[in-house]
């Protein structure tokens, strides 16, 4: 059976599992919409969030980025596991026990202030949309290279599918497909992975075999060391980026993951304190399965990649060269008219442009695997793109369901009316996810890159402050958020979007860091300002002070409550 | 919980956050940025070791971290009778 039919089967069932799960988890309250009633097991919320996590960029695209960057690929792979270090230390079991349904009610509540509340959603909004999109237009292309329709056709399909489950299901719906989608995708990562290892190291274990020796008893890292420097490319082990750089791209990516909106709000999910804790462990092993077989999978497919096309005679590569062709993601300019590949740094000679995609998709093709391994790709993609994408249009809907219609706009509304409104709020944000999924905004790829950046620059230091430091007060917070953001925009304008003026040479970076680092600059900043600030205006009054007491301490966390 | 029960259950609280977040940092920041030079002229198995801690041993380390504070936790918890 061919590739083509063996993927339409395998996203058919892998679709059809999807739907039966959200018409078996229905949601029947504003409760169960928003964090699913409260009643999830840590384990499978631990799955779920991983699911949630991982965007169709770690399924599709972060192995390619490893694979060309070598040792500076190191900052996502750091920077998108240590984040759950601090988001378990720090913050879950904390907001759990507060024990309310979204980011901004915590903000809000905490700062005893609906201006708070609304600069917390407006922050929820943007980093949530500008993520979203990214998502949508991962399902169109995964539809497009896999089941040979249109991109946007695709994202019409995607779009359909995610309206039915996160409408009907909403948090509930949405945490059980995702522990679906969670075993769809680690299987689809995971058997080609293991697979490759094997076939190069003899070592089924790829997080051992790419430390191992090939064929040849030499060292695959020491190996692909040499051939890049060969061809001219910086030894894949060290790196291009400046230290400053590396430390504060790790550190912006650490912190954005610890305060966004679509993760934080899963431990709202588990029952009590201590499953918020243990499930933020839980969601980091299921992550790590995935990120540490990443960095493999890179060299691995880098190796076989050299070695195949680097010198070879063009009208003898192999079929699957041709095929990923004519996508585009490979293109091959004889500019010397030799017939032969040349493959190497020097922009001049270099005759071969790849896609870093390409690392993962046709990684099972190169590696000559089984068609339905190859076609099992395709579904882990889209299960990648479909969970991540569901659990953000969630945070979009509640934000504006229920921190602006429920808490600002009609107070007095009734849980029937909040859960139609919910409801309503999501299928508008399918809506406009999808528009942006057929019609990119051409800085949308460059903007999702700096969502962690504003993420870092707003929420993290406003909900550590707020557990942290009883003294914190509005003023403080308010502005510190303000601040963080708008210096993270401006900075996001003048050096990555090029609005301000000419765009800027790298030379002229603050403290020689790059916009993808910069949330760091600027969450230092918030916390500078929240606490400065704090400390010359009036202490939070007493009441707010006794909540934070009372989140300290575990017990008695009850039920969420939208009270 | 007394006043100055749950002052010393913060206390430890923080202790155990103090030490757990020094380890995150040593192993991701220290051992795989800052020393990754000096530490990549050791070698074990095909690993330099500054590059196995930026893109492996790092990771590793965190799972084991958040789960050492939940075993730890859930033990503070239990002394202090404020479990579920």
């Amino acid at each position: 059976m061919g590739i083509l039919a063996w993927t339409w089967i395998l996203v058919g069932i892998t679709f059809a599992l999807y739907i039966g799960i959200a018409i078996w988890a229905r949601a029947g309250s504003s409760k169960e919409f928003y964090v699913a009633g409260g009643g999830v097991p840590p384990i499978l919320n631990g799955m779920a969030t991983a699911a949630d996590w991982m965007s169709a960029a770690s399924f599709i695209s972060l192995a390619g980025i490893v694979s060309f960057t070598g040792y500076d690929g190191s900052v996502y792979l750091m920077g998108w596991t240590g984040g759950y270090v601090l988001l378990a230390l720090l913050l879950a079991p904390y907001l759990r026990k507060f024990g309310k349904f979204t980011v901004p009610d915590f903000i809000g509540d905490r700062y005893y202030s609906n201006t708070a509340r609304v600069v917390a959603v407006v922050a929820a909004l943007i980093v949530s949309f500008t993520y979203v999109a990214g998502q949508m237009r991962g399902v169109g292309i995964v539809f497009s290279r896999y089941l040979e329709v249109d991109i946007n056709t695709g994202v019409y399909i995607g779009m359909a599918i995610v309206l039915f489950y996160a409408v009907l299901g909403g948090m509930k719906g949405i945490t059980y497909t995702q522990v679906a989608q969670y075993c769809v995708l680690i299987f689809a990562f995971m058997v080609p992975a293991i697979f490759i290892s094997f076939q190069m190291t003899g070592n089924p274990i790829p997080q051992l075999g790419f430390g191992g020796t090939g064929e040849d008893g030499i060292y695959l890292l020491d190996k692909l060391d040499g051939l890049s420097q060969e061809l001219g490319f910086h030894e894949y082990t060290s790196g291009n980026k400046s230290m400053i750089d590396v430390f504060a791209i790790t550190t912006a990516l650490m912190v954005g993951t610890a305060g966004l909106p679509h993760v934080i709000v899963r431990f709202f999910t588990v029952p009590k304190v201590k499953d918020a804790r243990v499930s933020a462990g839980w969601a980091l092993l299921f992550i790590a399965i995935l990120y540490t077989t990443v960095p493999a999978v890179a060299v691995f497919a880098r190796i076989k990649l050299i070695e195949t096309v680097s010198n070879a005679e063009y009208a003898e590569l192999p079929e699957w060269f041709g095929n990923w062709e004519k996508t585009g993601l490979l293109k091959f300019d004889d500019k010397n008219a030799d017939g032969v590949v040349q493959y190497v740094a020097d922009k001049e000679v270099n005759e071969l442009t790849i896609d870093r995609d390409i690392m993962v998709l046709a990684n099972p093709e190169i590696a000559q695997l089984p068609n339905w391994v190859v076609a099992l790709v395709g579904a882990g993609g889209l299960a990648a793109a479909l969970s991540t994408a569901a659990g953000l249009l969630l945070v979009i809907a509640s934000s504006i369901s229920h921190d602006l219609f429920k808490k600002i706009i009609k107070p007095d509304i009734s849980e029937k009316g909040e859960l139609l409104a919910a409801r309503i709020s999501a299928a508008i944000a399918v809506c406009i996810a999808g528009y942006f999924g057929i019609n990119p905004p051409g800085f949308v790829a460059a903007v999702v890159a700096l969502a962690f950046g504003l993420a870092a620059a707003s929420f993290f230091p406003a909900i550590l402050l707020g557990i942290f430091d009883k003294r914190m007060n509005k003023e403080g917070a308010i502005s510190g958020m303000i601040v963080g953001l708008s210096l993270m925009f401006f900075y996001m304008a003048k050096y990555k979007l090029g609005w301000i003026g000419d765009m800027p040479d790298s030379s002229e970076w603050w403290f020689g860091i790059s916009p993808e680092g910069f949330g760091t600059v600027a969450m230092i900043v918030n916390f500078v300002i929240s606490i400065i600030v704090s400390r010359v205006t009036p202490a939070p009054p007493q009441d707010v002070q006794e909540i934070v007491e009372h989140i300290r301490i575990p017990s008695g966390a009850g039920e969420a409550s939208s009270h | 919980m007394s006043k100055t029960d749950m002052k010393a259950y913060w206390k430890q609280n923080l202790g155990y956050l103090a030490i757990l977040l020094s380890i995150w940092f040593l192993v991701s920041y220290v051992f795989g940025i800052l020393l990754v030079n000096q530490l990549n002229t050791i070698k074990f198995a095909g690993f330099k070791l500054g590059f196995w801690f930026a893109q492996q041993g790092s990771m590793y380390v965190f799972v084991i971290l958040i789960f050492v504070y939940v075993w730890l936790m859930n033990k503070l918890d239990k002394k202090y009778g404020v479990d579920e």
